[in-house]
């Protein structure tokens, strides 16, 4: 008998098709949607990138960061000084927000890569505090006030309903390329390297996985997609202040939410998790505090009562992946010759 | 210049309270290698409970001294049983979760009871007087913060090295399995692990709502304190949290010195230059 590995399953053919299907649906998405439709469904593809990076922090690399506002925020500023006040055109000035936002992140993770486990989960948000303080300090940056982009500069990029569409082709580019990234990253040897880390840290590093560098390399990636949603979601509000850029439920705690919901560790959880964390908040986000307090609660009981989220349970009870990354031996019908 | 030090002589006896912060946080974490993130919250939590049994129910000052750090015991204790020993284990990640959620919930929960404003427990005269040594004005309400804190310190000291409960504490921190074996209720000794770092953050708590006035949302830069505290003076040791607890108020006594928006700040920054300067190895409470 013969044995060959394979990933794909037969009805990937079909999720392949789908995906392809609902690709096209919301790159047309200008179409059907009015403007707040859309500045939502730009929100949630943030959201989303976000998540897929969270996920792949701390789901794979066992990266506790709770501070990934620090990039966020980063990358907001440096889109309003790029395509705001210095004239560089916006497709440029969002990836350079992202490459400013992983640069920043290479001094940050020098100096909390000594910290490990929980220890750096606090440690990164000491760190996104000094870039909140610092940035309320600095009065070129609108000190504790922000800024506001330059109506000009907006306008040039068309009216109100063109701006709309442009950052959701925008902030759906990027969920795109986060997710691929992802997925292609978990795919290769080093994605490999990533989910023996995942299962036992200890057992990688003694087969010559070299862990802190893949965990840097992941936190540099999760650093430039933080940056980029950063700077396409202040973009769309036009304004931008150090507590909102730095804002630790904002950019992390929905974050995890969404992540714990989905499943941690399952690439296709983030997609519920994002789904479910809009829907609540739609419906109760009026409720203020009681609505935290339940996303809170939520959180806890999922933690305790189903660790592996929703996606975790699913994938369980049925062993369906939406995205193949789990290897699986195929025997071939064929039966060798026993002689030659 | 004598401005200056007095602003030093401040920032070392504030910096009792923030050893007082660290030392709940360090022993839970040198025990069940928690980090608790509603550590700070926790605190808040003390602060308003105070504050609610003095200005509410009207408790007289000394009852509710009492009451406030016992009930926070109660209240560790209870969190420790229900939620937090579910989730002992190699991974760090779910406790590190769960607290997180904890820490929301109570800040929304007291968002809603207290509303957002600023509250302040009123100790009366002690919080002006003062003492002039060598031209230095200090408060005694600061050297009573300073000495309490110093008194629970050597406290804990004295019960981790010198009865029965710190030798149990010890065993479980070595090694949980074997301690289990051994016969010691390790969920048992966790909660009381809990319930002491409760107990000094409720003490923590009343001396700070005298101090400062706090908010729903104060909590989350109390833990930040406490966890600088904990990693300056050297994770897990209980001497140590005093000795951070000096440098980190003194960083920000300096910073506030110079300019007050620099307070917080100094303190961070401190912190990370110590972080980087002094490779740490993440050891635990030994």
């Amino acid at each position: 008998m013969t044995y060959s590995v394979t990933r794909t399953k037969n009805y990937h053919y079909v999720i392949g098709f789908v995906c392809v299907v609902m690709l096209i649906l919301l790159i047309l998405l200008p179409t059907f949607l009015g403007k707040a439709s859309l500045r939502l469904a730009t929100e949630m593809a943030g959201y989303m990138a976000l998540a897929v990076m969270w996920n792949l922090l701390a789901g794979y690399a066992g990266v506790m960061s709770i501070g990934q506002q620090t990039f966020v925020g980063i990358g907001g500023y440096a889109l309003f000084i790029l395509a705001g006040f210095s004239g560089l055109p916006l497709i440029p000035s969002i990836l350079s927000a992202g490459i400013i936002s992983a640069l920043f992140a290479i001094p940050v993770g020098f100096i909390l890569f000594r910290l490990n486990g929980a220890y750096f989960a606090i440690g990164s948000w000491v760190i996104a505090e000094i870039f909140l303080l610092l940035t309320a300090q600095s009065v070129w940056l609108g000190a504790g006030s922000g800024m506001s982009f330059p109506t000009a500069v907006a306008k040039s990029f068309g009216n109100s309903t063109e701006r709309a569409a442009l950052f959701w082709w925008i902030a759906l580019t990027i969920a795109i390329v986060a997710f691929t990234t992802a997925y292609f990253w978990l795919r290769s040897s080093r994605g490999l390297a990533l989910t023996a880390m995942r299962d036992d840290e200890t057992a990688a590093a003694s087969l010559g996985v070299d862990i802190t560098r893949n965990k840097f390399a992941v936190y540099l990636l999760a650093a430039a997609i933080a940056g980029m949603v950063g700077s396409v979601l202040f973009l769309g509000k036009l304004r931008i202040s150090p507590t909102a850029a730095y804002d630790i439920n904002e950019w992390t705690a929905s974050i995890i939410f969404i992540v714990v919901i989905g499943g941690i560790g399952r690439l296709e959880g983030v997609i519920i998790g994002v789904f479910v964390f809009f829907t609540l908040r739609y419906y109760l986000a009026d409720f203020g505090t009681y609505y935290l307090m339940a996303l809170g609660a939520i959180a806890i009981l999922m933690m305790i009562k189903l660790p592996k989220g929703i996606w975790g349970i699913v994938y369980e009870k049925m062993e369906i992946e939406i995205f193949p990354l789990r290897r699986n031996i195929i025997q071939t019908q064929k039966e060798k010759p026993s002689h030659h | 210049m004598i401005e200056l030090i007095n602003s030093i002589v401040q920032g070392i006896l504030i910096g009792g309270l923030y050893a007082l912060f660290a030392a709940g946080l360090s022993l839970v974490f040198g025990i069940m290698r928690i980090v608790n993130l509603s550590h700070g919250d926790l605190i808040v939590l003390g602060s308003f409970l105070a504050f609610f049994t003095v200005s509410t129910l009207t408790v007289p000052l000394w009852l509710m001294v009492v009451i406030i750090p016992l009930a926070m015991g109660v209240i560790g204790y209870a969190i420790q049983r229900s939620l937090l020993n579910k989730t002992i284990g190699p991974d760090v990640l779910p406790p590190l979760l769960i607290t997180f959620g904890l820490s929301i919930i109570l800040q929304n929960g007291l968002l809603q009871i207290f509303t957002a404003d600023n509250r302040k427990l009123d100790f009366g005269a002690i919080e002006v007087m003062s003492v002039e040594i060598g031209g230095i004005a200090m408060g005694w309400y600061a050297i009573l913060i300073f000495l309490i804190a110093v008194t629970v310190i050597t406290g804990l000291q004295f019960i981790s090295y010198h009865t029965r409960l710190g030798r149990l504490l010890r065993a479980t921190t070595d090694d949980p399995e074997i301690a289990k074996l051994m016969g010691v209720k390790t969920e048992h000794i966790f909660a009381i692990a809990m319930a002491i770092a409760m107990i000094i953050c409720g003490i923590a708590a009343i001396l700070f709502a005298a101090w400062t006035s706090f908010t729903p949302l104060s909590g989350p830069s109390r833990l930040l304190i406490a966890f600088e505290v904990v990693v300056i003076g050297g994770i897990g040791s209980i001497w140590g949290t005093l000795v951070g607890g000096i440098i980190l108020g003194v960083a920000q006594a300096l910073g506030g010195y110079f300019d007050p928006a620099w307070q917080t700040l100094a303190g961070h920054i401190v912190f990370v230059i110590i972080l980087v300067l002094r490779p740490i190895f993440v050891k635990g409470f030994r």
